[in-house]
């Protein structure tokens, strides 16, 4: 489905059931509502990805395509896809909360029984995820809708100063 | 030295015993009823005297009996046979089953370590094991965790139990150990993780550590001695495992040791390969990286460096150099010569002098290989022995935040960890292969201690202008260094290869089938689809007069991760996407053992 189309779906149930807040919430995680020196947010103030007529990715759908491959692709497989290991998160970054997200990742998580060994590592202490969670995550959002189909973005947009300027201050120098 | 002069007196007063010991696994080794280590025999070559299935009749095998394993992830490596017993084992939580094959598999005995799951997230790719060790009475397994435990062979008790590493900073294991002597030798996973890559004895006996080598650091650390251990037949000069490295990158300089081992009684030498150097982007870490992508020849005894030769210097595309090292006595240029040869991830299949480490042979084994025009093979060059990298596809030379597009092979090698096998009846090694290229982006990343240390993006897809397909199950000749056959694989070939006397050959495909094909010329002669994709190694024994063959499914390692969604190629622009074959629509997980015999 594209994106367009999911977007007018929900945009109709939401309006005729207004106390339905998951389905309306789930479009507003999408949309870009405000950006902010080459980031782009959502009205609520999620990170979200924007894509121009030209098929221009944002910098930070981009970056997260580079760090995507190399700090969750050995588990979870190619472009989000998922793996024998692993969930696929283009879905994870749909299905789940920004804020719930950013948790997982930091703090990990555990799945493990008889028929389940599945543990999610604490990254919370390594810059090299840390400092790319938006990245990351816008790109996982957008391969989750299909907006950004799999391969590298062809086209993207530059680097803003003030990303620039908030990675190395991330990274420490 | 202290610690290498109190080992040396333990080895002195444990001698006659562990001569013993070692003389009881040799006699076990050579009956070809039974297969008692992972690699069959100590030159690795996965070669069966068994004759009973030849090529004459494999075509009418048939399931025999099968056994679920319990466990879904990725099944690496074999169940092994000693007597009566079958023992199987299981990728963690590393379950050991003692089966009876007297009494249709019942279970004699199980073994369920307990390990902190945490241990999970730090194995890169899956958390595979390839399988336990028979020697001295003992089962030996060599868990995730990095415990190394000695099992009753009887009753599954345990015996004694050591940590080998520390998986809190990254330290994991994978592999299975090799038994020599009196001592069982283990290697470390974690080059993804900064890990310093070593190999360690110990004492079979107790589980005391006779003596550990890392595969950098000072000489006192890596056991290398600068003159009399030597480099294509120079000595390597004092400290060479810090010469090549700046500052003390070295500390977490990779170079694990995670592969298969070979070992020569005579020359009383052991074998293997060192793993790439900590992390994918080249440029942070100057230098030749001494020694990752290395072949080490060590006294077992003392675990000195006798020779080494580094295959890849300053790695820039993870072509780690952990394959195994096959043994053979062949004839080349009119000589009697004690040879090795290794099938690297590099794409390039070399063939040494055992002995002196002496190079005679490297050449590509995959066409498709274009990173490098050859190696050096002139003892006179300024260069000797280095392979020429081609700068187009050099990913140090393109730099950081650079996309080097098109390179062959892929990260995963030309081939992996699944072992080759060799029959001398046909003088031809048979090797189970990925045909698949990437682009390698490298960029700069931060260390910390347990943390991944990857520092570079890759996209992979099946080697371009060939069959579409992503392997090949090749012949290889390696004296000359050229491919007899070469059978054409939708999928890598991610399963241990098997010869036997009976001039058949068997192997696993990612899709499930076991295949037997003739060793001379490649020609199917039966398949057969297991429950799941085959990425474990194709074993054989007999028991009560019939010969059995049997391999572990249950798809994942490596293979499950990247080719589940099946993989795209990014210059094939956007109509092509998901045109290539997803593993997920021929198989799931699921582990299953499965042994084949004629019928009555």
């Amino acid at each position: 489905m594209s994106m367009t189309g999911k977007l007018t779906t929900m945009a109709a149930v939401g309006f005729v059931m207004i106390a339905a807040p998951v389905t309306a919430q789930e479009a507003d995680n999408i949309t870009v509502g405000y950006e902010e020196e080459g980031r782009y947010y959502t009205e609520d103030g999620v990170p979200t990805y924007n894509i121009t007529a030209e098929g221009e990715v944002d910098w930070l759908t981009y970056s997260g395509f580079r760090r995507y491959h190399s700090e969750c692709h050995v588990c979870h497989g190619p472009e989000g896809e998922g793996s024998s290991y692993a969930p696929a998160l283009k879905k994870s970054a749909l299905d789940m909360d920004y804020y719930d997200f950013v948790d997982v990742v930091v703090n990990g998580r555990q799945k493990v029984s008889a028929a389940e060994n599945s543990v999610m590592p604490a990254f919370g202490t390594n810059v090299n995820v840390m400092c790319y969670l938006d990245d990351i995550y816008t790109y996982l959002k957008a391969r989750g809708t299909d907006a950004v189909p799999r391969g590298r973005p062809p086209k993207k947009e530059a680097k803003s100063d003030a990303i620039r300027v908030a990675e190395e201050a991330c990274l420490g120098g | 030295m202290t610690r290498l002069l109190l080992l040396t007196t333990a080895f002195t007063l444990g001698g006659a015993m562990a001569a013993q010991a070692n003389a009881d696994l040799q006699t076990l080794m050579d009956d070809p009823n039974q297969w008692v280590i992972q690699t069959g025999d100590y030159a690795n070559q996965r070669y069966s005297d068994l004759e009973q299935i030849n090529k004459d009749n494999v075509g009418s095998l048939q399931v025999a009996w099968s056994f679920s394993t319990g466990v879904l992830r990725g099944h690496e490596g074999s169940p092994l046979v000693v007597g009566d017993v079958m023992y199987v084992h299981t990728p963690f939580p590393n379950i050991v089953y003692a089966l009876d094959l007297n009494n249709d598999g019942k279970v004699l005995w199980k073994y369920e370590p307990k390990q902190d799951p945490s241990v999970i997230p730090v194995m890169c790719c899956d958390t595979v094991n390839r399988g336990v060790a028979y020697a001295d009475g003992k089962i030996f397994l060599h868990q995730a965790d990095t415990t190394l435990v000695a099992l009753d062979a009887k009753t599954g008790a345990v015996v004694w139990s050591v940590k080998n590493g520390d998986p809190s900073k990254g330290e994991t294991n994978t592999a299975t150990v090799m038994p020599v002597k009196d001592k069982v030798i283990v290697g470390i996973s974690g080059g993804e993780f900064g890990v310093r890559g070593s190999v360690t004895a110990y004492n079979t006996a107790d589980g005391s550590v006779a003596w550990r080598a890392y595969s950098m650091g000072p000489d006192s650390d890596t056991l290398m001695d600068g003159e009399n251990t030597t480099h294509l037949g120079k000595p390597v000069g004092a400290d060479s495992g810090l010469a090549t490295w700046e500052g003390d990158q070295w500390q977490i300089g990779g170079g694990t040791t995670w592969g298969w081992y070979s070992y020569d009684p005579d020359l009383n030498l052991m074998y293997y390969g060192t793993g790439n150097p900590s992390t994918w982007n080249p440029s942070q870490r100057p230098g030749d990286n001494a020694w990752s992508m290395t072949i080490f020849a060590r006294d077992v005894d003392t675990g000195m460096a006798k020779w080494v030769y580094q295959m890849t210097p300053h790695d820039e595309w993870d072509f780690d150099g952990i394959n195994e090292m096959i043994l053979t006595d062949q004839n080349i240029g009119g000589a009697d010569r004690k040879l090795l040869t290794h099938f690297d991830r590099n794409g390039l299949g070399y063939t040494l002098d055992r002995e002196t480490g002496e190079l005679l042979v490297a050449e590509k084994f995959d066409p498709a290989v274009n990173w490098t025009t050859g190696v050096d093979m002139d003892p006179n060059s300024a260069t000797y022995g280095r392979p020429a990298v081609v700068a187009q596809y050099s990913t140090e030379q393109n730099g950081e935040d650079v996309n080097s597009t098109g390179i062959c092979p892929a990260a995963l090698g030309s081939k992996d960890q699944q072992p080759a096998a060799y029959s001398p009846k046909t003088e031809l090694f048979y090797v189970p292969t990925n045909h698949v290229c990437m682009d390698y982006e490298p960029f700069r990343v931060s260390y910390t201690a347990g943390q991944p240390y990857v520092g570079a993006t890759l996209s992979m897809y099946p080697a371009p202008d060939s069959h579409g397909g992503m392997g090949n199950f090749i012949a290889w000749d390696g004296k000359e260094g050229s491919i007899k056959w070469s059978l054409p694989e939708q999928f890598s070939v991610w399963s241990g290869a098997l010869a036997t006397a009976g001039d058949v050959v068997f192997y696993g495909t990612l899709e499930g089938y076991l295949k037997a094909v003739d060793a001379n010329t490649g020609e199917e002669l039966y398949k057969f689809k297991t429950p799941s994709g085959i990425i474990g190694n194709v074993m054989t024994y007999s028991n009560g007069g019939k010969q059995y063959v049997a391999v572990l499914s249950g798809v994942g390692g490596w293979a499950g991760i990247g080719l589940a969604a099946g993989l795209t190629n990014p210059t094939d622009g956007l109509g092509a996407v998901g045109g290539y074959a997803a593993l997920s629509d021929y198989t799931a997980l699921g582990g299953t053992l499965t042994v084949f015999t004629l019928p009555n």
